[in-house]
């Protein structure tokens, strides 16, 4: 029986390891116990650093309130389902999971754990203890659109992009037609490097898309390395989830900032008060949960097309879908003067017209 | 202008393989099966990148990261060499160790920007046309990845060193036989290939990326290990397989620019497929694989057994 004991210990040992799990101290009964998981790690400097910082954020607001764990680098199927059964059996009251890749397995895991919240970021699936969330990340893409539009001279963007689905099909759509409404002759050339993260491989296509002509550099991956890659070569680009300045001060035009904060520090406080609920949150420019890190490295004249479309936005004035939207067919998809209904932006599979490249199947 | 950009990205994305590749080769030889591969680049590339910025000289981060890959392989060769331990389970372990480790040690280094290892343009050969700017305009890494695969392709058949380190791997009991101390000649082999790893590591964080970021190494430690077996453990096919690798990823990066029509996942799955198909075909040759597979592969050697 020892000898059991000690392997199933090796061997849970071994899986922290491997998964990098930063435990708390036992809380009593009063205290929220909060995990999350990470697709990445922490250290990404994008979408899970995005998060983790929410955490923090969350931790500092609540005090005594909150504890909270996290698993980070959890790779999106078996191991997700393994992850997050094991943090569900060490009582955590509520477990964001925060990429689209962990839908299915926080749908499995949620029926078999009733009493635990579980909180999916940007999916569409939602059950009685199951909640996901989501933010208007494609609002921020339509003003990067902007920017780039009136900024490039070559008239040629590159967009580097993780996997094809609906989140980073629309930010492509808005990207283009936040564009093309500034630049009708702005191309866009997009490589899927089918991951989130790895910052070598992000290199090498940022670097294939500046030798095929592109002067500015949009991504929707989690690493840094495309503006450092730009900025060698004395080119721009934009960040995405947070703040990438640092890494590139002479290429950052702008990046999108990912405030997850207000969010979990709600949902945490309504599990405390008993008051959560199932549903489907959105946040947006206007509730603060999609913002810009400071603009630079453009032309003034740029910096304010840039601040009068953010104004709009959080206005209700703008909406980046907004007819006539005709898909790569020609045919007309938003008539003129509607707007896109939400659930074709969040289930968006089509490109719009203007982007000379086959959509991705 | 695109085709010379093209080659000098193909470089860059084929040298760290390159390196980690032609160091297990020669573990591989000695009879010692390391799949700690990418525990040793990822350790190369914190260390050299940590080194690099306290130092402010690329170089000392270079060295610093060899010796964290001797380091590492150091450890295996004490584990799996001098206490017989099984190989395959030491050089996995030694891969989580590795990735654990330098997440551990890089903690501080994520967000900052490093030190580039500038190029050494050599002079005449740099202005030919294509081939000059993605050969001979590059950092030193470059060069001496290229200097290992000769030199070790030398050492391996023209020297006794290189006679006695393969009939090692062949045959570690009568090697032992004619008094070669084994463990001492593997635990060598181990420490040098545990050097390529870590000079594969360095390339990526002082290279192909300035910066340290946790996972960076995403797998290239094991497609070293597969280009290894492809290239039936000879040095010039090795080279061939790693750099057929770095210019698939190259050319499907560029193809999928140019918005050529296929699905993403599968312009991904490109560079494994056509590596290991060409691998595959050039190791069809049963005789040549026969004779060129180290026949003590990943067996532990005790001398008094």
């Amino acid at each position: 029986m020892k000898k059991v004991t000690s392997s199933l210990l090796a061997l849970g040992t071994a899986a922290a390891l491997s998964l990098g799990v930063v435990a708390t101290t036992q809380a009593d009964d009063e205290t929220i116990q909060a995990a999350f998981v990470y697709v990445g790690p922490v250290s990404d400097h994008g979408w899970s650093y995005a998060h983790d910082q929410a955490r923090l954020a969350m931790e500092a607001e609540l005090g005594d309130m909150v504890e909270t764990t996290y698993l980070e680098s959890v790779s999106e199927g078996a191991d997700a389902v393994r992850a997050l059964e094991r943090l569900a059996r060490a009582g955590n009251d509520i477990i964001f999971a925060t990429s689209f890749g962990y839908m299915e397995s926080v749908g499995e895991v949620a029926e078999r754990f009733p009493d635990v919240k579980f909180e999916h970021a940007t999916g569409y699936q939602s059950g009685e203890n199951f909640a996901n969330y989501n933010g208007h990340f494609y609002e921020g893409r339509y003003v990067l659109g902007k920017i780039a539009g009136l900024e490039t001279e070559s008239n040629t963007i590159g967009y580097i992009a993780s996997y094809a689905i609906p989140e980073v099909i629309s930010g492509i759509n808005s990207f283009m037609l936040g564009a093309q409404s500034v630049n009708p002759d702005v191309e866009v050339k997009i490589i899927w490097v089918n991951t989130w993260y790895d910052p070598p491989r992000e290199a090498e296509a940022a670097n294939a898309l500046m030798d095929q002509g592109a002067d500015i550099l949009v991504q929707h991956t989690d690493s840094t390395a495309q503006l450092q890659a730009a900025q060698e070569r004395g080119l721009r680009g934009f960040g995405n989830d947070s703040d990438m300045g640092a890494f590139a001060p002479d290429a950052q035009l702008t990046s999108i900032v990912n405030n997850w904060a207000p969010y979990y520090v709600d949902r945490v406080r309504a599990v405390a008060d008993g008051t959560w609920e199932t549903g489907s949150a959105m946040g947006s420019m206007e509730s603060g949960m999609v913002q810009m890190a400071p603009f630079a490295n453009m032309a003034p004249e740029t910096q304010a097309v840039a601040e009068e479309t953010m104004a709009g936005i959080i206005a209700g004035e703008i909406h980046p879908f907004t007819g006539p939207i005709y898909n790569q067919d020609g045919e007309l998809v938003v008539a003129e003067g509607e707007q896109a209904p939400l659930d074709m932006i969040l289930g968006m599979n089509f490109y719009i017209q203007g982007i000379d490249d086959a959509y991705p199947n | 202008m695109l085709l010379e950009g093209i080659l000098i990205t193909i470089v860059g994305a084929a040298t760290p393989i390159v390196l980690a590749a032609i160091g297990e080769l020669v573990v591989e030889r000695s009879g010692v099966l390391n799949l700690g591969v990418e525990g040793m680049m990822i350790m190369g590339a914190v260390c050299a990148f940590g080194a690099a910025l306290a130092t402010g000289n690329p170089y000392a981060g270079i060295v610093v990261g060899a010796a964290a890959g001797v380091g590492m392989a150091l450890l295996f060769g004490l584990f799996t060499i001098y206490l017989a331990s099984n190989q395959v389970a030491t050089g996995l372990a030694l891969t989580l160790l590795g990735l654990g480790l330098a997440g551990l040690i890089g903690e501080d280094f994520v967000g900052t920007p490093g030190v580039r290892l500038e190029a050494i343009t050599i002079p005449g050969l740099s202005a030919i046309p294509f081939i000059g700017p993605a050969l001979f305009d590059r950092d030193i890494l470059v060069y001496l990845s290229f200097a290992i695969v000769a030199g070790v392709a030398y050492v391996m058949f023209r020297t006794r060193a290189g006679l006695v380190l393969r009939a090692t791997g062949e045959n570690a009991e009568a090697s032992h036989a004619l008094g070669r101390d084994v463990r001492l000649i593997r635990l060598a082999a181990v420490a040098f290939g545990g050097a390529c790893a870590g000079l594969g590591g360095a390339y990526l964080s002082l290279a192909l990326t300035a910066q340290w970021t946790e996972g960076m190494t995403a797998g290239r430690g094991w497609i070293a290990l597969a280009i290894v077996v492809f290239a039936t453990w000879l040095p010039g096919r090795l080279l061939v397989g790693a750099y057929l690798f770095g210019g698939v990823i190259i050319l499907q990066l560029h193809g999928q620019a140019l918005g050529i029509n296929v699905p993403p996942q599968a312009m991904t799955m490109m560079p494994y497929l056509a590596t290991i198909i060409a691998l595959v075909i050039l190791s069809r040759n049963q005789a040549l694989m026969r004779r060129n597979t180290p026949a003590a592969l990943g067996r532990a050697f005790v001398p008094d057994r």
